[in-house]
């Protein structure tokens, strides 16, 4: 952690003045007038960034615990379909992942008219339900691949400790297997966590209105360029520290 | 074949993807050669950068590491796409300038270099990180010893610090070149008819979006594979003559 004594060596104290003058420039001489039109739209932009963000790591999480299982003490049936899952998702762009089915999918259902009457067709119409489940199933692709690692870096003695005092099979999963896989990969899900953030403005690209696309319609309403991307990359490295600060907080906790 | 194809209902899809004018194959291969350009490029830029700034950050002065922590903490805290449309609007608008200032007209820039020039800047930030940490890790006793010698610098880095430090760098390696292939298809969003925008467009022509997609998402997942097979070839060869550690188990 940088504190401020070592924010206080002289060519530091210089960059930062330099740093100073360049966001004092940047408020100055640039053009920042669109932002009241747009604060509205940016907020409820950023909102949808937050949520897809958020349940997109907690159902893909949720997935990658049976898809690690699975690959670490699955029998084969099990663990080869899921091992290939995961090459698949790993190895293939998500952006072709997300066109896939929000265009694929898309074309397919309203050749059913069953799917058509069906009460979930008002939301099969919109664009967020894909979004949602392909950055989900990208999530735990990558995450299968770290719980895997996880289960199987728990020591054996914990575990033969659980079973010679008689806890059954799940209470030992739930009280201790699952406990210690996380806590050993808590920093690599921090990680992971920031890449699904970078990977969000994807769903722009399919109609959602996240963020990312508020900035892209200004620069396509006004014709400025460089100060909505600008201002796009700083909230996404203030989402990236905050989420940062959690995780170190969660794993501080998690460590005593 | 015609016939296994004809029963399986999968005869639209071949007629689809054939090489010749009706069929759309030859639009998707020209694809994955422009994204397999830019991939290379992109990691080759991205090593050059990697290489200087890791030393750089292990050697330079003071200012020159906190400029290089900027560099890689912003890098890699902003998704790609903003990134990719910065650097690409920067590098256009400096190249037009410079042009005008010198006289020229508008320079077209092609798809490929303004590609490579955008991805190579992503990944350099990766790669000095994977490249700092190889360094530490080759024992610092052989870099003395090439320093005690009267090596000079680049000699030093060129015969003892790269070729020790390749075992170490190899996986890290291996991850920025998957990373490099699959980010070329954001390029599709600014326009580089790269393998995933030739396929949308052939898929949103021909309505058959599922058949592209599929085949497109095979052909990326051809090239991870066969890269994990070239990966896994360099890393044994870095690591010859190392004992390696079943072997000393038994």
């Amino acid at each position: 952690m940088t504190t401020l004594k070592s924010l206080m060596v002289p060519h530091r104290i210089v960059m930062m003045l330099l740093f100073a003058a360049l966001v004092l420039w940047c408020a100055l001489s640039l053009r920042w007038d669109w932002i009241p039109k747009y604060a509205p739209l940016a907020l409820e932009g950023l909102w949808t960034t937050i949520w897809i963000l958020a349940l997109t790591t907690v159902l893909g999480f949720l997935l990658a615990v049976p898809l690690g299982l699975a690959q670490a003490i699955g029998p084969w049936y099990l663990s080869i379909p899921a091992r290939t899952f995961c090459t698949i998702i790993r190895g293939t762009p998500l952006l072709l992942q997300i066109w896939l089915l929000y265009y694929g999918l898309g074309s397919l259902f309203p050749q059913f008219p069953w799917i058509r009457s069906s009460e979930l067709w008002p939301y099969l119409r919109q664009a967020w339900p894909y979004a949602v489940l392909a950055l989900t199933l990208s999530y735990a692709g990558y995450e299968g691949e770290v719980m895997r690692g996880a289960f199987s870096g728990v020591a054996k003695g914990q575990l033969e400790a659980a079973k010679s005092f008689g806890m059954r099979r799940f209470t030992m999963f739930r009280r201790i297997w699952l406990p210690q896989a996380v806590r050993n990969v808590l920093p690599t899900l921090g990680g992971e966590t920031i890449l699904q953030l970078k990977a969000t403005p994807l769903v722009a690209t399919i109609t959602v209105i996240d963020i990312y696309a508020v900035s892209s319609r200004v620069r396509s309403d006004t014709f400025i360029v460089y100060e909505p991307l600008l201002l796009l990359a700083l909230v996404y490295m203030v989402i990236a520290g905050l989420i940062t600060l959690a995780f170190k907080r969660f794993e501080n906790q998690v460590a005593r | 074949m015609e016939l296994i194809l004809e029963t399986l209902g999968l005869a639209e899809s071949a007629q689809l993807l054939s090489l010749s004018p009706p069929g759309w194959g030859a639009n998707l291969l020209r694809g994955l050669v422009n994204s397999l350009k830019i991939a290379f490029g992109a990691f080759g830029f991205g090593l050059l950068i990697g290489l200087f700034g890791a030393y750089g950050k292990l050697y330079g002065g003071p200012v020159l590491r906190d400029l290089l922590a900027i560099y890689t903490t912003v890098i890699r805290a902003v998704p790609e796409l903003v990134l990719i449309l910065i650097l690409y609007y920067v590098g256009t608008d400096l190249i037009n300038k410079a042009s005008s200032a010198l006289g020229y007209g508008r320079i077209e820039i092609s798809g490929v270099v303004a590609g490579i020039w955008v991805l190579g800047i992503v990944q350099g930030a990766y790669s000095i990180e994977v490249l700092r940490g190889a360094i530490q890790a080759v024992p610092p006793g052989q870099i003395e010893a090439a320093r005690a010698f009267g090596m000079p610098p680049i000699m030093t880095m060129w015969r003892v610090t790269i070729p020790a430090m390749m075992s170490f760098a190899t996986p890290g390696l291996a991850n920025l070149w998957l990373i490099a292939t699959k980010d070329t298809a954001l390029l599709a969003i600014v326009g580089f008819s790269e393998l995933t925008l030739e396929t949308r467009q052939a898929a949103s022509s021909t309505r058959a979006y599922f058949t592209f997609f599929l085949a497109a998402g095979a052909l990326y997942l051809i090239v991870t594979l066969c890269s994990g097979v070239v990966f896994a070839w360099i890393e044994k060869w870095a690591r010859r003559g190392q004992p390696s550690l079943r072997e000393d188990r038994t």
